[in-house]
């Protein structure tokens, strides 16, 4: 109204409507804020960039880095001679993911052809609601590489390593196995698993849009191979004592049986074999019969392998001389209620003779004549009652009652060893108290490369020395085992024939043992024979074990290549000799 | 003035097409490398069969059957043994 009144003109800008006169602070308020708002968005980023930027550079680096985990394969097992006896080599597994893997019939078909599986077995397998099945484990690698040419959606691949053993079941006591995740079951495979174990290492890397490893990032973690184990086993005498045990196993009907071959220098076990046994590659339908470590696992009353220890024992505390006369007339002797007799009644002997003629009665005489305090120790001193501790599972450690509870006729039949139980390992380790020079050496499993092992005095050099030429005796003619005399080499040993307990009685079945050592001159090998009831009616330990210890010491002694100390029984002579023969 | 300024351009193109160039090279370089250890794996891997295979055929078994059917091969008998005695100098 006033414009029309006044006429005056106005511009727009000058409008005295759009004169409106704002307070200064608003306008600095504004400027304050956004400049707030942008420091508030700096601290943030200085926040995500510097200060906290883990979070991120991980999610950045996870669109482009990858972990790669670098498989280690676990160590070989090699015997002395390094021949492998268990070695580790890839295989493929073939998995299903089966919500991803919509197979048409055919495909199934064509998969199940490559895996000689059922393709009913196998779509039954793919049709599950599971996650992750497993199609097949361990196939040889040219197999896998069939499968991926396939190019099927949702079935992949991994690396597997399968443990081979080439000398199956001759050795498998004594290598063991391993499970299907590499992890040592039995045997070496078990007592050595830490050492054969490898470690998996891993490095990150980048990969580009072919797959293909461009750059490393970050610390590469190199895996570490398994460590080789080289046992103290010669597959050659292994395969000796393996055989030799099969066949007289077989010749005799026996249940079961074992052999043990020890180095007498070292300790070393050059030797271990069971039957019956089992092939380690294919282990379907084992049974547990199979599976035991007989000579480590089981023990067994030993018999008259015993008796050369009870004499020893006598002979160190001089209460008899070698040829000391013992009166075993006549064939029996009465402990109190019990009554010990002898197989053959034999009249005066001497105490070498007790040992050659194997007399329970002379044993029992001589072991009147010891405190039972001094047996127990000698039976501790020599490992009796202790587990070997050679890392096998199920070592045992055989059984030794504490010498208090003792009474005479227990003394008695322990002398010749009834009422004890020990192991065939152990067995072999007490006789390396005689083929020594009275000590008694820890066993080896694993190769012995430097140093010669200590062993603890249990008997004097003296007393091992008289003990051997008893021993000697038992094998000749008018011992108990000529059975186990090896031509061209001088043997010592002892026959062992038992009875076996069942439900605390003895019953009439028999363990028919033999342990002995050659060359007697300066003995190189203990080998031991173990045989589980004999059923083809002999039983009597030279007659069972004696031809099988013959067989193995004869066939390891030339293996070894060691100088004859006998000269040998030649039938015709072919050239005169004329220097002297084969020494020492 | 304008000469130096476009004389360090030149310089920082010809530094970046140089860090580009290395750059690939050692990719190529690292991808070589790659290939061969991967080669190492594989040849170790052969050495681990070709042992198995080795050890498969020389087990004792073996060697006694071919021995004994195929070469008609036995243990000499005590009485066709001659034992070889060394001379005075020559023994232990």
């Amino acid at each position: 109204m006033m414009r029309f009144k006044g006429n005056v003109a106005h511009k727009f800008a000058e409008s005295p409507l759009l004169q409106l006169s704002l307070p200064p602070w608003r306008s600095r308020l504004m400027a304050l804020l956004i400049l707030g708002s942008f420091g508030a968005l700096i601290g943030r980023a200085f926040y995500l960039q510097v200060l906290n930027n883990d979070f991120l550079q991980e999610k950045g680096e996870s669109r482009y880095r990858r972990d790669i985990e670098i498989s280690a394969s676990r160590g070989r097992i090699a015997d002395r001679h390094g021949d492998v006896l268990a070695i580790s080599t890839p295989m493929k597994s073939i998995w299903a993911v089966p919500q991803a893997a919509n197979l048409t019939p055919e495909q199934t078909k064509q998969l199940a052809t490559i895996l000689e599986t059922d393709a009913k077995q196998l779509a039954h397998k793919l049709d599950k609601e599971k996650n992750f099945v497993f199609l097949r484990r361990q196939i040889p690698p040219s197999i896998a590489e069939q499968v991926a040419a396939l190019k099927l959606p949702g079935i992949g691949q991994d690396k597997e390593y399968r443990r081979f053993y080439p000398t199956g079941e001759m050795t498998a006591h004594m290598v063991g196995f391993t499970g299907v995740d590499d992890k040592g079951l039995e045997g070496a495979e078990l007592a050595f698993h830490g050492q054969l174990l490898g470690q998996t290492g891993s490095r990150s890397v980048i990969k580009d849009r072919r797959g293909q490893i461009v750059e490393d990032v970050g610390s590469i973690k190199a895996p570490q191979d398994g460590q080789d184990i080289h046992l103290a086993l010669d597959s050659k005498i292994q395969y000796l004592a393996y055989s030799q045990l099969k066949q007289v196993i077989a010749e005799n009907k026996a249940k079961a049986g074992g052999v043990v071959v020890v180095d007498v220098r070292t300790g070393e076990i050059l030797a271990l074999a069971n039957w019956p046994t089992y092939n380690p590659n294919n282990r379907e339908s084992l049974s547990g019969a199979q599976l035991r470590n007989r000579a480590v696992t089981d023990t067994f009353e030993p018999g008259s392998t015993l008796k050369p220890f009870t004499v020893a024992l006598a002979l160190d505390n001089n209460k008899v001389r070698f040829d000391t006369i013992v009166n075993c007339a006549p064939g029996r002797l009465t402990i109190g209620t019990a009554t010990i007799s002898d197989a053959h009644p034999h009249g005066a002997l001497t105490v070498a003779q007790v040992i050659q003629k194997s007399s329970n009665v002379g044993a029992a005489k001589i072991a009147a004549m010891l405190p039972a305090q001094k047996m127990w120790q000698m039976f501790d001193d020599i490992g009796f009652g202790h587990t070997p501790h050679l890392g096998f599972p199920g070592e045992v450690s055989g059984r030794v009652r504490p010498w208090k509870s003792w009474r005479p006729i227990e003394q008695a039949t322990m002398s010749y060893g009834h009422g004890i139980s020990v192991s065939l390992i152990q067995l072999a380790r007490a006789y390396t108290a005689f083929a020594r020079d009275g000590d008694v050496l820890p066993l080896s499993l694993t190769r012995i490369d430097s140093g010669k092992p200590a062993g603890t005095q249990v008997f004097t050099p003296r007393t091992a020395r008289e003990v051997r030429t008893m021993l000697e005796m038992a094998v000749q003619t008018g011992g108990t085992a000529p059975k186990a005399q090896v031509p061209g080499y001088r043997v010592a040993g002892k026959t062992g024939t038992a009875y076996k307990l069942e439900h605390g009685r003895y019953a009439n079945k028999y363990v028919a043992s033999f342990v002995g050592f050659a060359p007697a001159s300066d003995p190189r090998l203990i080998v031991a024979v173990m045989i589980d009831e004999p059923g083809a009616g002999q039983h009597y330990g030279g007659d069972v074990a004696g031809p099988a210890f013959s067989a193995v010491m004869g066939s390891s002694l030339r293996t070894l290549g060691i100088t004859p100390d006998a000269p040998l029984q030649v039938a015709q002579s072919p050239k005169p000799t004329t220097g002297p023969k084969a020494k020492l | 003035m304008v000469r130096l300024n476009v004389f360090l351009l030149l310089a920082a193109l010809l530094c970046s097409l140089g860090a580009v160039t290395s750059q690939h090279k050692a990719r190529k370089l690292f991808q070589a490398l790659e290939a061969e250890q991967e080669r190492a794996r594989q040849l170790d891997v052969e050495f681990g069969q070709l042992q198995l295979e080795l050890s498969t055929w020389g087990t004792a078994p073996r060697i006694e059957k071919i021995a004994r059917e195929k070469l008609k091969m036995s243990p000499p008998e005590a009485s066709r043994t001659i034992s070889a005695t060394a001379g005075d100098g020559g023994s232990r």
